[in-house]
């Protein structure tokens, strides 16, 4: 599925969050969104996602989703977004349940992405009982059970502990790998975005705009850590984003 | 620096203490057989007198003598139906009410508003009212212990709703769960630890109203019952239907820790 985001800008009361935001995210794509805290990254998120309005500019979806879609635009969440009172099967299955799908074929996506996360021995225990990585997978599994279209993920590595970070970026880029699927990538760390991307697209804040728009044609399962070609390019990201995060890191809030 | 190594050594004294009160099932039942035992010898030495305080074994009689007559049950089943049918009225309008406010604007500001102005009435300044409406019989007493458990219920209800995830909510209409889904599937189960604690405020509000009813006007009933025994000074008797309210009251509170066990076992 192709999405296009034209035109928008948006406002939260007077605080001009994004400003004429010009994107197009292309089929089996990964697009990164990277820039310093505040320039409007999970905003613009939200807005492509459909969770909300922008105040100006529309965002819009064409060509064919996935057989078996039920959700074509889906979420990964950075706090895992995990019911609490459901098992790691049950947290899956509420994505299905309002679906016209038999019990049997339910089942069977559940079984399907609890093995390709990982979780097949996990599939009874409860939120509660899991690290932070295997929630995460947890919420991996409920949006590949959904068959999406397009992934939105905003920071979805960034509550976890470095090493957990390493092993579930090696999975994702392993997973972007093997279906082709098309993402929407938001972090903070251009280490995330050089490793998963395509193409890196960084904003500027105040209000939030596109900066410069940086592509990285290396295949994703031949980047590898510690690879200079890769390094370079975080290096050139770094560069670009640089005075950036130094202006965002003197601003003092405002208050009120 | 060399010589804090031959230094008198002190070891690191320990601060972290107290401030983590625990549990102990035998010292909760240890202080009701001390507390008993201190009585009776009260009693026996004659420095509790007998007219003020009847002894333990006096009470015990008293509530012997009350199961094998049969009366307690009598008592006990109008007392329990009482309060059975008025918690749970109160209970499903309050649960109504709160949900509503807490999930649409149009009943919050007005809801709210009526709720904070009637809460604080104590419920049994209205009993003569709804006796004039409802007769002297069951639904005027149904109505006192419905009243008194409804308003709780709607504030701890609402404020249960409030406090349920939003990121959760959010989540879900994310995957474009139904209205109906959310509230049944994150909503509710969400907002449940705090109705269910709710639940133990109202149910204590509930025996309170029941007895106060049963004094104002009641043939039966154990409010009835201490009523009727205070009338006669018949102490004894009075004191064994203190007892059975508390019995009540505990055996309330232990449904409901069942309840919890049940219902939040995911905790
Ligand atoms: N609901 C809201 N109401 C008002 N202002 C908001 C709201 N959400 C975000 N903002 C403001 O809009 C701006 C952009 O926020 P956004 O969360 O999109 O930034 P971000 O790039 O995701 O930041 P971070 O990297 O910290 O996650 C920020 O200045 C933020 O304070
Ligand atoms: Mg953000």
């Amino acid at each position: 599925m192709r999405l296009e985001i034209s035109g928008v800008s948006h406002r939260y009361d007077q605080m001009e969050a994004l400003r004429d935001i010009d994107l197009t995210i292309e089929p089996g794509e990964i697009v990164a969104l990277i820039g310093p805290s505040g320039c409007g990254k999970s905003t613009l998120l939200s807005i492509i996602g459909g969770m909300l309005q922008p105040s100006e500019g529309q965002v819009s979806a064409s060509g064919a989703v996935p057989e078996g879609c039920l959700n074509p635009l889906t979420y990964v969440f950075q706090d895992f977004a995990l019911l609490p009172w459901r098992t790691v099967a049950g947290n899956i299955s509420l994505v299905l349940e309002d679906h016209k799908l038999s019990k049997v074929e339910r089942a069977a996506r559940i079984d399907e992405v609890l093995a390709q996360t990982g979780l097949s021995d996990f599939r009874n225990a409860y939120p509660k009982q899991l690290s932070g990585g295997m929630k995460q997978r947890v919420g991996i599994a409920r949006a590949l059970a959904v068959r999406p279209a397009v992934l939105l993920m905003d920071e979805p590595l960034s509550a976890l502990d470095a090493q957990t970070r390493i092993l579930l970026l090696d999975e994702f880029s392993a997973l972007f790998a093997r279906t082709g699927m098309t993402a929407v990538y938001v972090t903070h760390n251009l280490n995330e975005a050089v490793r998963l991307a395509h193409r890196v697209v960084a904003l500027r804040r105040r209000p939030g705009t596109i900066k410069e728009i940086h592509t990285i044609d290396v295949p994703i399962d031949q980047r590898h850590e510690g690879d200079p070609q890769i390094a370079a390019h975080e290096a050139a990201l770094w560069e670009l984003i640089r005075d950036e995060a130094i202006a965002a890191d003197k601003e003092l809030e405002h208050v009120g | 620096m060399s010589d804090d190594r031959t230094a008198v050594k002190n070891p690191v004294r320990l601060r972290a203490i107290g401030f983590n009160p625990r549990a102990n099932p035998y010292a909760a039942w240890g202080s009701f057989i001390v507390l008993v035992i201190l009585w009776q010898i009260g009693s026996s030495t004659g420095f509790i007198s007998e007219l003020a305080m009847p002894s333990p074994v006096a009470v015990g009689k008293a509530l012997w003598q009350l199961i094998v007559s049969g009366e307690l049950w009598v008592h006990l089943a109008a007392s329990a139906q009482r309060l059975a049918v008025g918690w749970v009225l109160g209970t499903v309008a309050g649960l109504t009410v709160g949900f509503l406010i807490g999930m649409f604007s149009w009943a919050r500001s007005p809801g709210v508003a009526l709720v904070s102005a009637l809460f604080p009435i104590p419920k049994i300044a209205l009993l003569p009212l709804f006796i004039i409406w409802f007769g002297i019989g069951e639904p005027s007493k149904f109505a006192t212990i419905g009243f008194g458990v409804f308003f709780p219920t709607v504030i701890n209800t609402f404020s249960g709703v409030d406090n349920v995830a939003r990121n959760l909510i959010r989540m879900g209409q994310s995957f474009d769960l139904s209205t109906w889904s959310i509230v049944r599937k994150i909503i509710l189960p969400g907002a449940l630890p705090t109705i269910l604690s709710g639940f133990r405020i109202s149910s204590s509000i509930a025996i309170i109203l029941l007895v106060a009813a049963e004094m104002i006007g009641a043939q039966y009933g154990i409010g009835a019952l201490i009523l009727s025994a205070g009338n006669l000074y018949q102490t004894d008797q009075l004191i064994a239907g203190v007892v059975v309210l508390s019995l009540l009251g505990l055996s309330v509170s232990w449904l409901l820790g069942r309840l919890d066990k049940w219902l939040l076992s995911w905790r």
